[in-house]
């Protein structure tokens, strides 16, 4: 597992080194293009380095005060509106990667927790609080809000479908 | 269960946007590049504005594509100003987090096959539809 996450790690640098690779490919036919890139890249750093400074406060500030695996597990002993509520809640305010809960999902799962819970969770990681300045920098107010309301609403019904279609 | 402290939790976020940097640096050194190689004529000959054909082609990059949604904040922010319509990039948006062809495997070995199956293709689905909705609203208000 360890290496594993330490191959993911180290396949995001080889990323970043093939991106530079194709900048000094680029090079060589046209140094014009580079500066131009260059140019924009820094633009757009210097735009969005106030906001991740945003980020990374509230990213702190949730992970100290909200424990999300601790609602999941409290989801799988609510059904109804509250289950709705708490799976809607946790995903929201889930951090990491996807696969990080797929082990704890399948647990909830095999304790009988309801497959639309586990879906609406899955669908509301969507949307990350910590991260919603640099959605609300890109895209605004009133964009960000309707998104999340939407988003929101459509968990519901995507849990109560996807469900549905298992149980058939 | 020890209560983490603030230094800790501090040190667990800086870890985590850490992890994102060599992704957000490279994406962003990508979109440049592409920003001033291709031109804005060429978005505007493949998302013609057709609500079914931007929100589809929006859904299937965000499904294929998959990281932090920081990532694609940064992708879609940047590539509604080269003049992607609003629909395709929400779609794009939304289906990145919610549809993860990368992690079917692991979404289907550990919940289950079919329900790994019919949860992708109906996120696939909602993502046009969430896209749609949102983008109408908000020519209403």
């Amino acid at each position: 597992m360890k290496d594993k996450k330490q191959d993911k790690n180290y396949r995001k640098w080889w990323f970043l080194l093939g991106v530079i690779v194709l900048y000094l490919a680029v090079w060589l036919f046209s140094s014009e293009i580079i500066i131009k890139s260059l140019q924009f890249f820094l633009m757009i750093i210097k735009r969005i380095i106030p906001v991740f400074i945003l980020v990374f406060v509230l990213m702190v500030l949730i992970n100290y005060f909200i424990k999300p695996k601790r609602i999941v597990n409290y989801f799988g002993k609510k059904a109804g509106i509250k289950g709705w509520i708490i799976s809607i809640t946790a995903g929201l305010l889930s951090t990491g990667p996807m696969y990080m809960w797929y082990p704890l999902l399948n647990q909830m799962q095999k304790k009988g927790v309801k497959n639309r819970f586990i879906t609406a969770f899955l669908y509301n990681r969507a949307i990350k609080l910590p991260l919603l300045p640099l959605l609300i920098f890109y895209f605004g107010w009133a964009y960000t809000i309707i998104l999340t309301m939407v988003m929101i609403i459509a968990s519901v019904f995507q849990g109560i479908i996807v469900e549905k279609i298992l149980e058939v | 269960m020890k209560k983490a402290t603030l230094e800790q939790t501090a040190f667990k976020a800086a870890k985590s946007l850490y992890s994102m940097f060599p992704i957000i640096l490279g994406i962003i050194l990508l979109i440049s590049l592409v920003n001033v190689i291709i031109p804005k004529t060429f978005y505007s000959s493949v998302f013609k504005g057709n609500i079914l054909t931007d929100s589809f082609i929006g859904s299937f990059i965000g499904s294929i594509s998959a990281g932090s949604p920081a990532t694609s904040y940064i992708i879609g922010g940047e590539l509604l100003k080269q003049g992607i319509s609003l629909i395709a990039v929400t779609a794009f948006l939304v289906a990145w987090v919610t549809v993860g062809l990368v992690q079917f495997p692991a979404e289907s070995m550990l919940l289950g096959k079919k329900f790994a199956v019919i949860r992708n293709i109906i996120a696939f689905i909602f993502s046009m539809i969430v896209a749609v909705i949102t983008v109408l609203i908000l020519g209403v208000l």
